[in-house]
């Protein structure tokens, strides 16, 4: 014998609970967000979580600009530009954060690796840049010294 | 969203300033209370249906997110597209022109 019409009907049900969830949150459920690495508490955490365990170097061929001291930690201006070919990524870290991964770039085909973006900073430390090329990693960092913590 | 993007030589520079209130998830209210998180998460751009930007968001983007990059192959009088999501499900898509400098 096979399933109930009960059943039938549950099943059928359920399903269409499911999906009609889905249409009215589509965004949410299938927008592309790591989790994991922008949750994670310590950078290295998030470090792995975006790029897995691929063996990372200092390097100065990434060029990291940030003011020395921030008057206001809610807006702390940061640039990034490298001449280092094959860059796929960039990803910037406030270390001091609750959870330091504050932005991740795709390095797309038609871009060039020159970026700014405006960060917040809870309270003086290093702000940390990774790149990622090849199947390498290439970190370079620099201390602000935060005058008004920007966490709220 | 504010947008601009100026071509020189075919490599678009593009700044951008998207108002949102990017809540931490941290912050209290006066009242006391943890004020949610809503901060945008992900922002595309593209160009010819060819996507020239993809970056993802969290609470360290200051307020009213303001970033620029850079890409190639795109002349004045084209059209850039960006789009943007946030962790609440909003999002927001727009057309700007590339203009000459």
């Amino acid at each position: 014998m096979g399933i109930s019409r009960r059943q039938f009907f549950r099943s059928i049900a359920g399903t269409f609970l499911s999906l009609s969830v889905m249409s009215v949150f589509p965004e949410r459920l299938f927008a592309r967000w790591n989790a994991g690495a922008f949750k994670a508490g310590k950078l290295d955490d998030a470090v792995r979580e975006l790029y897995g365990t691929l063996p990372e170097e200092d390097s100065s061929s990434i060029e990291l600009t940030v003011p020395e001291i921030a008057d206001d930690g809610a807006f702390v201006p940061v640039s990034v530009s490298s001449g280092m070919p094959g860059i796929t990524s960039i990803s910037i870290f406030s270390e001091t954060n609750f959870s330091p991964l504050v932005a991740s770039f795709d390095i797309l085909p038609r871009m060039r690796p020159n970026l700014s973006l405006r960060i917040r900073m809870a309270e003086t430390g290093k702000v940390v840049v990774i790149a990622k090329a090849g199947d390498r990693l290439y970190r370079t960092s620099k201390l602000v010294v935060v005058s008004v913590g920007g966490c709220g | 969203m504010k947008v601009k993007a100026v071509a020189v030589n075919e490599v678009v520079s593009v700044k951008l300033l998207i108002p949102h209130p990017m809540e931490t998830g941290r912050r209290k209210d006066q009242g006391g209370n943890i004020v949610p998180a809503h901060f945008i998460t992900e922002v595309t751009a593209s160009h010819k249906g060819q996507e020239v930007f993809h970056a993802e968001f969290g609470p360290g983007v200051s307020r009213d997110p303001f970033f620029a990059f850079q890409f190639d192959g795109a002349k004045a009088g084209d059209t850039l597209t960006i789009s943007w999501v946030d962790n609440k499900g909003s999002s927001e898509k727009s057309d700007f022109p590339i203009v000459a400098m």
